[in-house]
């Protein structure tokens, strides 16, 4: 990476801290250890997979909500502010601007997902008192969730790059439900026949497979998740996120800044 | 004191009164709408529900369970008759998450005893576990729960064998398993059998209320054995002397027992006109035998206060 994506990924990491981004953990503490402490009094046998459960699906709504939020002003709150015709008069290419912005964001998250992890642990050391070495397993689905957030900040980037802050949190978060349904879109497609099958089966490879990153569920169970779709899926979201902000980087080299 | 101190003062104590206004009137809206939440399922289909989950079908299986134990909970508490929205909370929760081992084994435990100690409908217990081998067929106790409904419930023998020797077969099943399915053959039906039931019911779980409950049973069954020996001894004793016996001690006096026969709390048998009656019954509630005439269970004693 060159240094100048490196100054302006640093940037958007210290702004996002400075828009109180990571104030979210405080939620997500209070979330979890209320659900560590009062599950046990409220249901049976499961404390151990509230905890998973809810730790982990508050680990990617949490996620997904910065990304989005904080992706969709990523280009526009430079346009806004006047400060990206700064930026840009350096020796900075438009490129390197988005990819820049990219790995800032993409940073946050890690950072934000890797404090909730930690948190995860915690709680769960509450609840069950130790850790059994099936509880590795949630490294695993943390892994996957943070290859969501990359999907998920390409795409804010891409559509951030053409239209205003509010449509891009509509198309970020429609491709968002919508990629989470994507199982049922290729059901549909095997279904149907013709042209509508070459259309639902293209939707459905076009749109991100946030099911196929979804393992929360089978690891509360303590199924190990087998190396082979680590693989596939980490070279899924990555080609995925290259592609989302290769689109970006198209549409910004090309946009009229005057 | 300036404007705008007044100002947040003014402010502040408005907000405390809207806050304490809000939470009385929710709390007067919760006394109209007894249970409502709890009763009501917006959405009743479990694909649907699993559908909306975006994934998240884990955290809303949890949801769904706790909402199941709090639901059988309450009306368990209000000694129900009806446990309407049971079955179908256990179904989306199952359907949600089909390795929530618990939701098949309480669930079952909650659907199949007749009221007011379940919800009296063991068909859907045992589709409820069906379902839950069909996702989970490692699983022996599901195995041991679909025979334990078939025997003691819908007293199908042939097909509590069967779950039993099926469940046997399954790596870490435990041993007993075997047993219950040689031993059905020969003893369904008896006391002997149904012993060996909850004691494996007692020694498989590591729950306390399956356990209280499974002893509870055993406590039941041991007392139930007694009374049925004691009325024999009163049956001979009648025939050999065309009398009523006037107590314990004469059935002793008259080699019919070995000794003042005591339940398992310590408490001996009492001898009413020929009829052999438990000292409390209240401390055994599922006892069909020994009970006084006319009595009545405490939860019948609280449903007819309710209805006064």
């Amino acid at each position: 990476m060159n240094a100048r994506i490196g100054h302006i990924a640093t940037n958007t990491f210290r702004e996002a801290v400075r828009d109180r981004v990571l104030y979210n953990l405080i939620a997500f503490a209070v979330l979890l250890s209320g659900a560590a402490i009062f599950v046990g009094q409220i249901s049976i046998e499961i404390e151990k997979l509230v905890v998973i459960n809810l730790g982990l699906a508050a680990v990617s709504l949490f996620g997904v909500v910065i990304a989005i939020f904080i992706g969709i002003g990523l280009v526009s709150k430079e346009i806004d502010k006047k400060t990206l015709y700064t930026v840009l008069s350096r020796p900075v290419r438009r490129w390197e601007f988005i990819v820049g912005k990219f790995f800032g964001l993409a940073g946050t998250l890690v950072v934000n997902t890797f404090l909730m992890a930690i948190g995860v642990f915690l709680a769960l050391l509450y609840v069950a008192h130790k850790f059994e070495a099936s509880d590795a397993q949630i490294l695993v689905a943390v892994y996957f969730i943070v290859l969501q957030f990359f999907i998920i900040c390409a795409l804010a980037l891409l559509f951030s790059s053409f239209s205003s802050p509010l449509l891009s949190a509509v198309f970020t978060f429609s491709l968002f439900i919508i990629g989470s349904f994507s199982e049922d879109l290729r059901g549909f497609a095997t279904m149907s026949h013709g042209l509508t099958k070459w259309l639902a089966s293209g939707a459905a490879y076009l749109v991100p497979n946030f099911s196929a990153l979804n393992v929360i569920s089978s690891v509360a169970h303590g199924e190990p998740v087998p190396s082979q779709v680590i693989l596939y899926n980490t070279a899924y979201a990555l080609t995925y996120s290259v592609m989302a902000i290769c689109g970006a980087v198209l549409i910004f080299e090309r946009r009229n800044l005057k | 004191m300036k404007p705008a101190k007044r100002r947040t003062l003014f402010t502040s104590a408005l907000l405390v009164v809207c806050l304490a206004a809000s939470v009385m009137f929710l709390r007067r809206v919760d006394q109209l709408r007894t249970n409502a939440t709890l009763d009501v399922l917006y959405i009743t289909s479990p694909k649907m529900v699993k559908r909306l989950s975006l994934g998240y079908d884990g955290l809303l299986a949890d949801i769904y369970w706790t909402r199941a134990v709090q639901y059988f909970g309450s009306r368990h508490s209000e000694h129900a008759r009806s446990y309407q929205s049971l079955y179908p909370l256990l179904e989306i929760t199952t359907t949600l998450d089909p390795k929530l081992l618990v939701a098949y084994q309480f669930g079952a435990n909650f659907l199949s005893p007749p009221p007011p100690h379940g919800a009296g409908v063991p068909e859907k217990a045992v589709q409820l576990v069906q379902y839950g081998i069909e996702k989970n067929p490692t699983a022996w106790k599901l195995y041991y729960d679909l025979g334990f409904i078939y025997y003691m419930e819908l007293k199908e023998y042939e097909k509590a064998a069967e779950a039993f020797q099926k469940g046997s077969t399954i790596e870490g099943a435990h041993p007993f398993m075997k047993v219950l399915a040689a031993q059905m053959a020969q003893h369904a039906g008896d006391a002997q059998m149904a012993r060996a039931i909850w004691t494996t019911t007692y020694e498989t779980s590591q729950d306390k209320q399956i356990r209280a409950n499974a002893i509870a049973h055993l406590r039941a069954l041991k007392v139930e054995e007694d009374v049925t020996r004691i009325q024999d001894a009163v049956t001979a004793y009648g025939r050999s002397t065309g009398n009523l016996p006037a107590g314990m001690h004469t059935l002793i006096a008259a080699g019919l027992l070995p000794g003042i026969p005591i339940d398992p709390d310590g408490q001996p048998y009492k001898l009413t006109r020929g009829r052999v009656e438990l000292a409390n019954p209240d401390d055994f509630p599922f006892v069909t035998k020994g009970l006084p005439l006319g009595y009545v269970p405490p939860e019948r004693k609280n449903l007819d206060k309710l209805v006064q």
